[in-house]
């Protein structure tokens, strides 16, 4: 499984021109059929280089990815935050039985008695409570779902 | 409103990101089998109606220095909820603010906030301050708060919708 990070790991060394690359790549990326040349031109790149570094930076997983990031409420799916509590002998098991739904997008290991947070993304709002059911009788431990009743501000730009 | 079928082969064929090469939305189009500018068109009407959030880089907020990920909890008042969750979202160190279930007994906490910081001692103190200046603002409205630091990202693929059904 790729994406696997810990806190114990710190962070990647990066230089000044990463920084730089990670912050103006967060978002308006160009839609043009030269979007890295484009990109690069800002940052005072070739466009190769901004290539080499992105697919560094991928690779080192400091980023996790690259590309159009999607809201699929928008077109009739569901997201849907989700909490378990989980033995501690039993966690690495548990994880890789949540891991292995598709539908589980983000999986954090949390220090609450619940310890276990993960999102759920569903093509239809039906397929949340479907697929907490699946993962109720694979694990045999419940699923606590957390709605977004409403959202108040989501905006998630990380300075580098 | 189902995606039509091209916007449901456009999510299937970028989910994972975008290739990493000179003309990656023209490589996209080939993949899908239309013109480069029918693709563009429609990713531009696709983040204008916000079925496109953005476009660019994912940062594993660990690997860029930002090692403490603090969920932050708030029972509140459901009275005072909306007025304390605009307050609280508006808020420079909040990167995401919303209204969720309580499920009692077990969770008590109606608004979530997530606070990162360089480490969870930073978190913790800015949340001190935003909960005195909470209690200033809304007095009384907030009854009980926790923080849930994460100790490992399990995973992180982000949105993965079945390339046929």
């Amino acid at each position: 499984m790729s994406g696997l990070r810990t806190p114990t790991d710190g962070p990647v060394a990066l230089d000044d021109i990463d920084r730089a690359l990670i912050n103006a790549l967060q978002g308006d990326f160009p839609l043009s059929r030269r979007p890295f040349a484009e990109v690069g031109v800002r940052q005072g790149l070739a466009e190769d280089e901004v290539l080499v570094r992105l697919q560094r930076l991928l690779d080192a997983r400091v980023l996790t990815r690259f590309g159009p990031m999607f809201q699929i409420e928008r077109i009739g799916g569901a997201f849907c935050l989700a909490a378990m509590s989980v033995p501690g002998d039993a966690f690495e098991d548990v994880t890789a039985q949540v891991n292995a739904f598709a539908e589980v997008a983000h999986n954090y290991r949390r220090e609450h008695a619940l310890n276990m947070w993960f999102v759920l993304a569903t093509e239809r709002p039906d397929g949340i409570a479907e697929c907490a059911r699946r993962i109720e009788s694979a694990t045999g431990l419940p699923v606590f779902l957390f709605p977004k009743e409403r959202e108040y501000f989501v905006e998630m730009k990380l300075e580098a | 409103m189902a995606p039509d079928d091209l916007e449901r082969r456009i999510i299937v064929a970028t989910q994972g990101g975008l290739p990493l090469v000179s003309d990656p939305w023209g490589a996209v189009a080939d993949e899908l089998g239309i013109p480069p500018q029918e693709l563009l068109a429609r990713i531009r009407s696709m983040l204008e109606r916000g079925v496109i959030r953005r476009i660019g880089a994912v940062p594993n907020h660990y690997a860029i220095g930002y090692t403490a990920n603090g969920m932050s909890v708030w029972d509140i008042d459901d009275e005072a909820i909306d007025a304390v969750g605009e307050w609280l979202g508006a808020l420079a160190a909040v990167t995401h603010c919303y209204r969720r279930p309580r499920r009692l007994p077990d969770w008590p906490y109606n608004l979530f906030a997530m606070v990162h910081g360089r480490s969870h001692d930073a978190v913790r103190d800015q949340l001190e301050d935003i909960a005195a200046r909470l209690e200033v603002r809304f007095p009384c409205a907030c009854r009980a708060r926790d923080v849930l630091f994460s100790s490992a990202i399990l995973k992180k693929t982000g949105l993965r919708i079945a390339g046929q059904e």
